[in-house]
């Protein structure tokens, strides 16, 4: 299982960057943690004809601001960076508990949360957290830099709006301050493994009655998808079991799962319900 | 054939030199190139772990890194783990804890937690366990490896730190 | 000082620790690498092979047409119900399983043959792929093989006289339709060999991750022609094998035929893909079987249907009947089973080969025995452990109704021993309390039978053309007191060498650190039989204990001239000869010295050189396995709180060695029941290729054993050991899935299927949910 020849780039700067995969066109590729590319280049799955490395292109990792005031995440940034909450907040405190669902310990030392999102790999939890609480990614090119909202970016099972020509650079987190309370839950075979469901969820709650809520789940169909509909039924109802129990059956009715060796569409959508009503309870707790 | 390519690095604290393809993965690297076969291949897709070493202090799968891609790179293989003779805390930890039956994981699992021991030498039983379950073996059921990572791990800590044998 | 029973380190890990191992792929320096392309489809006749324009010095490519003179892999079973099928070294003509080897590329790294194994087009007629038994077995269904036309490679049959009497009679007959779905040994180490071409002899040595090194010589010069003297077979570190590496592969007769073709070094290191695809796979299995009890619960007849997916060809040299045939030998188990009727069959069809894998049919039919117990209980209102108790062999020798003779064990002690350290009572009120809290945890026993150690007159009776058993050990002793122990098995992780070193240091009053122990060179090796069948340590060990005897017999003659005292007052111990009660002593090195430097004062032949031999009838050990779950009823996953285990494998010469070879068997049998699953699509394409599909458990899965042992001494064992690699894999899925159906007991759901997925037991909740509620449910 050797990969098929390609042709290596390591460039150190950004534009540098940029210019190369704008002349290499559709026959190239960004590597950044390699640990989806590399593996599906191994298989020969995937085999680009160049590599441009931006491993060593300064600036593109980091996180900077704060729950309250939201976060922005380079590109580059592992998903070991995580592993500890980079602030403090429920914002953090989600991004922290989310990050012991993805893969192991030795792959989050490489992989990145941009080649996450550009990877868009349907139960990839970094694609549910963007999706679920409307972040905003910013895609460099030559031509300049484009704000997408993360309910535009993902197209479909590995697909997204970025461009060959394309670097997706930074990603906004919104804020997430005080008075929110978070919840995640992952169904998967082994921990680590792909989740065969997962729902991310927050709310804001006030005297037992929500007054927020983001909905979202991730691994039930070809992308994470953000509930609005569940979302705008949350408002407004307390925060007990039976309005989760409803939540779920709503999100159960609305989306078509998809099927794997793992989980037919039948026990997906079970699923969905249980992944949904346990992450509305952890939040509501 | 692209051209191979030339890059300096590190390995077990002595300077190298390799020219390789930018196929070559970092684990083929070490392996064919330096002939530092310690470093094992079980899987090329990084679930198993076999191939796990350390890149400038963390572990990560060499078999998804690309030997280029570790120019400038420090990197520390099984091989650097025991000082000479005298055997790093994990190795005597595995050997007296029976840690290992046919050896092939082995190096994976004793970079695995050399990594992860250095980053955090106060890892709970929760954690070590959490830890070792990125890799796989196939014959150890895992018992003794989790125990001999544990126990190493307060050697570790009473006695000099490992960086004093070789780095 | 004895050192037998202790937990000495083992001498194989220093090397190994310190990345010093030296596994096949570690020895292809210089070697040109080999890429094999294999069929993209289950079966089909070849129209043609389109092969790649290769540039001068761009390596080569070799189909079925070149080898010339090379034969088919053809093992033999001298049965009238065998059919014998060829498998040819590349596809010749047809493809039969997805995955097959069809031509092979030579390049100069594994990169760039691979790049060629890629450009070779298969122009295939597809054909409708037999991958169940309902299509192979159906009316008129295609023959995988013209030699087969039912699509049965081989079948066993049995029918005991009083079977009808005895059903005819029994106050309930429990059935039971079980299946354990395909899985795959998944060795750390894939598949691999290097094969060299001396061209000062003509010699052809082949380095290669194998568990027999001396069979593969013998199928492997069969198949190419060549004498066997003219190949030199050698098993180095070798990572893991657990059945998938015991038999003669086609792959490695490519690389013996390339290396002599091209008179060069060739290698070949399978990638994790192909180990999915074309190694071996194993546990295929549909059971029906119905067990009759009188009112009191014991067991009056068996009567079994068994069926095993042979895949499309039968393996060298233990055939296709490995599974099949030790199902219908032994499903009985621990069980005293009066009357049997037994139908077994090898069925054929377009999927990879089965081999044996740890456990071999046991995992499956103990799972068998120990769901027939606990259904019966439950229709008899006896206890679990009750009806176990009425039925569990106790006297011995005890024999089968499939005429296999049982040794001394201690079936019922075992778990009485397991069952009094779980404390059953106490868990089942903690059951109760999780209950009302809606958590829902169950407890799960097994008790099973481990045959092991067993040589030629049990595989005889199999009728194998080629019938393994025995073991030949060769020891000497250097000059300087060093012992070496030449041994025909093949060990791959057992810590073997350790545990012979042990048995020699006893015996010879030398430290294990003077024992080296050399296996796995055809060169350098008596001939023997690897290691596999969990007998090692019974027969090797038996056959070194000989040597050794021997070797001690001759010290102390010398000994005795040299001390100047009669043969009988010498002791040897802690490396001196000594005659108790005096102080005369002398080093045993100094005997070593003599032996070989004064042969002329003992009138003895020069020397220490000795032999030993054993090929014993087989000895079985015996366990008990229990297991507590707690299984997530919304989501169906399990989760092993506890598992805890009896072992009576005899004597222990490495306690240490043998729990580590316990937990790592329970290990894989939690794999088996609940996680492993090799998955064919309709087409027949293998759709876990990889290890994110293909799930062996990880140390979150795997809980940590509670291990107690027994010790039964059996006169069928030389060390007094009996054999325990394969118990754990056997006994552990019918411990963790009888926990898992105790768990969903309140549901009414049956557990009739390995592994027992998420996705099964959740949907089996709920649709018993449905069907007891006539509502929609949202359980
Ligand atoms: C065994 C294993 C288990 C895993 N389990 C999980 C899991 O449970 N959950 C999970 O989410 N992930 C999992 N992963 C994937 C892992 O998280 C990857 O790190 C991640 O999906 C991709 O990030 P990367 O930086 O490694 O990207 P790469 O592999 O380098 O790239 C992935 C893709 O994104 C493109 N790309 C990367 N960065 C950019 C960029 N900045 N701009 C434009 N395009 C870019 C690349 O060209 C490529 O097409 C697993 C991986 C392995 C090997
Ligand atoms: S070989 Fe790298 S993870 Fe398996
Ligand atoms: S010791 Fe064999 S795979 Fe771990």
């Amino acid at each position: 299982m050797k990969p098929a020849a390609f042709a290596y780039l390591a460039p150190t700067t950004l534009a540098e960057a940029l210019e190369m995969i704008d002349r290499i066109g559709d026959d190239g590729k960004i590597l950044a943690g390699g640990q989806s590319l590399v593996p599906a280049m191994n298989f020969r799955l995937a085999r680009p004809g160049t590599l441009v490395d931006i491993n060593g292109v300064a600036g593109l990792s980091g996180i900077s601001g704060d729950s309250a005031r939201g976060i922005s995440i380079g590109a580059l940034t592992r998903h070991a960076a995580f592993h500890t909450p980079p602030f403090s907040g429920p914002l953090a405190d989600l991004l922290a508990k989310v990050v012991r669902n993805i893969a192991h310990y030795p792959i989050r030392q490489r992989g990145t949360f941009g080649g996450s999102l550009s990877h868009a790999d349907p139960a990839s939890e970094w694609c549910l957290v963007t999706a679920t609480l409307g972040a905003t990614l910013h895609i460099a090119s030559l031509t300049g830099t484009r704000e997408v909202a993360a309910a535009d970016f993902f197209r479909g099972t590995f697909t997204t709006a970025l461009q060959p020509s394309e670097i997706l650079v930074r990603i906004d987190l919104p804020p997430l301050g005080a008075g929110w309370g978070t919840g995640f839950y992952e169904f998967s075979r082994r921990k680590g493994d792909f989740a065969l469901a997962m729902a991310l969820t927050a709310l804001r709650i006030e005297g037992g009655t929500i007054r927020e809520a983001r909905l979202g789940v991730g691994g039930v169909a070809d992308r994470a998808l953000r509930l609005a509909k569940t979302e705008a039924f949350l408002v407004g109802q307390p925060a007990h079991a039976e309005t989760f129990a409803a939540a779920a059956a709503m999100a159960q009715d609305s989306i078509d799962v998809s099927e794997d060796i793992h989980a037919g569409a039948d026990y997906r959508r079970d699923l969905l319900g249980t992944v949904i009503r346990r992450a509305l309870a952890e939040a509501a707790a | 054939m692209s051209d191979k390519i030339k890059i300096t690095l590190t390995v077990n604290g002595t300077a190298m030199t390799a020219e390789v393809e930018p196929r070559r993965s970092l684990a083929d690297m070490l392996r064919d190139d330096l002939r530092l076969t310690g470093t094992h291949l079980g899987c090329e897709h990084g679930v198993c772990g076999a191939c796990t070493v350390l890149v400038d202090g963390k572990p990560v799968r060499s078999c998804l890194m690309f030997g280029v891609q570790a120019n400038g790179a420090s990197v520390r293989t099984v091989e650097g783990l025991a000082d000479g003779d005298r055997l790093h805390p994990l190795q005597q930890a595995f050997w007296e804890n029976h840690g290992l039956q046919c050896g092939f994981c082995t190096p994976g699992f004793l970079m695995l937690a050399a990594g992860a021991l250095e980053e955090n030498p106060d890892m709970t039983d929760e954690e070590i366990r959490d830890v070792l379950s990125s890799n796989l073996c196939r014959c150890t059921g895992y018992q003794n490896i989790v125990k001999a990572v544990r126990l190493a791990a307060e050697v570790m800590k009473a006695g000099p730190a490992p960086q004093a044998t070789r780095s | 000082m004895t050192w037998i029973g202790r937990s000495l380190p083992r001498l194989e890990d220093p090397s190994l620790l310190k990345g010093h191992g030296t596994y096949v792929a570690d020895h292809a320096d210089g070697a040109l690498h080999v890429a094999f392309a294999r069929s993209p489809l289950a079966a089909g006749e070849i129209l043609g092979i389109e092969l790649p324009e290769i540039a001068p010095g761009g390596g080569q490519v070799f189909t079925a047409a070149d080898l010339h003179g090379v034969g088919v892999i053809r093992p033999v079973l001298n049965r009238p119900d065998y059919r014998a099928v060829g498998q040819p070294a590349l596809a010749a003509g047809r493809v039969v399983f997805p995955g097959q080897a069809v031509a092979v590329a030579v390049a100069r790294t594994a990169a760039e043959a691979e790049d060629l194994a890629e450009q070779v087009f298969i122009d295939i007629e597809p054909q409708d792929p037999i991958l169940t038994f309902d299509a192979a077995l159906a009316e008129g269904a295609r023959a995988v093989h013209p030699e087969a036309p039912e699509n049965v490679l081989v079948e066993g049959n049995l029918k005991t006289k009083g079977f009808d009497e005895a059903v005819a009679q029994a106050a309930v007959v429990i059935e039971l339709d079980l299946r354990s779905r395909r899985q795959s040994a998944v060795p750390m180490e894939t598949r691999g060999g290097v094969a060299s071409y001396d061209r000062a002899t003509g010699r052809v040595t082949l380095v290669a991750s194998v568990q027999m090194p001396h069979m593969l010589r013998t199928g492997l010069a069969d198949v190419v022609g060549m004498a066997e003297s003219d190949l030199r077979v050698i098993a180095p570190d070798v990572g893991g094998g657990f059945g998938q590496k015991m038999s003669l592969f086609p792959e490695y007769v490519v690389l013996v035929w390339l290396a002599r073709k091209l008179r060069t070094k060739v290698a070949w290191i399978e990638d994790r893909r192909e180990n999915f695809l074309a190694s071996a796979h194993s546990r295929d299995q549909a059971f029906f079987v119905r067990g009759a009890f009188s009112a009191e619960g014991r067991l009056l007849a068996l009567d079994a249907n068994l069926k095993s997916n042979v895949g499309a060809f039968s393996c060298y040299p233990v055939t296709c009947g490995v599974e099949p045939l030790m199902a219908f030998g032994e499903l009985p188990g621990p069980y005293v089973v009066p009357e049997y009727r037994g139908r077994s069959r090898g069925v054929t069809t377009n999927t990879c080969m089965m081999a044996p894998y740890r456990g071999v049919a046991r995992p499956m039919l103990t799972f068998t025995m120990e769901r027939l117990m606990e259904k019966a209980a439950k229709a008899l209102g006896l206890d679990a452990v009750e009806i176990r108790r009425r039925n569990l062999i106790t006297s011995f020798p005890h024999r089968s109704p499939t005429g296999v003779v049982y040794d001394e064990g201690s079936y019922l002690q075992a778990m009485e021993a397991a069952v009094a350290h779980v404390d059953v009572p106490a868990f089942r009120a903690r059951q109760a309390r999780a209950r009302t809290e809606g958590r829902y945890l169950g407890l799960g026993v097994s008790v099973f039978s481990e045959r092991t150690g067993y040589g030629t007159p049990v595989y005889a009776q199999r009728g194998m053309g080629i019938v393994p058993g025995y073991e030949s050990v060769d020891l000497a002793m250097d000059p300087s007191g060093n012992v070496e122990v030449r041994i025909g098995s093949s060990p791959h992780g057992q810590g073997l060498k350790t545990a012979l070193a042990q048995l020699v240091a006893d015996e010879i009053g030398v430290v294990p650190d003077r024992v080296r122990v050399i296996a796995g060179d055809t060169d350098a090796t008596p001939y023997g039989w690897g290691t596999f069948a969990s007998r090692s340590m019974v027969i090797a060990g038996g056959a070194t204990k000989f040597a050794a005897e021997a070797a001690a017999d001759k010290l102390k003659a010398i000994a005795a001239k040299m001390m100047e005292v009669e043969v009988g007052a010498v002791v040897l111990d802690e490396g001196y000869a000594r005659v108790p009660g005096t102080n005369k002593a002398t080093p045993i090195p100094d005997l070593a010295r003599a032996a070989h430097h004064q042969s002329q004062r003992f009138g003895l032949e020069a020397g220490i050189r000795t032999s030993g031999f054993y090929d014993p009838g087989g000895t079985f050990s015996n366990a008990c396995h229990i297991c507590e779950v707690e299984v997530d009823i919304e989501t169906g996953g399990v989760k092993i709180l506890r598992f805890v285990v009896v072992e009576d494998a005899g004597v222990l010469i490495n306690p240490m060695i043998v729990d580590g070879q316990i937990a790592g068997g329970v290990a894989q049998g939690i794999g088996n029941a609940l996680y492993e699953e090799l998955i064919y699509d309709e087409d027949g394409n293998l759709l876990t290729t990889s290890l994110a599909d293909y799930l062996p458990p990880t140390a979150l899965e795997v809980p940590d054993l509670e291990i107690l042992h027994m010790e039964t001494i059996s006169p069928e064992s030389v060390t007094k050991a009996k054999g325990v690699g394969e118990g754990g894999t056997i006994g552990a899925p019918a411990a963790v899935l009888n926990a898992v159906a105790d768990a969903l007991a309140p549901f009414g759901v049956e557990i009739d299927e390995m592994p027992a997925t998420p996705q099964k037991i959740r949907l089996a909740i709920r649709n018993m949910a449905i069907r007891n509620t006539r509502a929609p449910a949202d359980v």
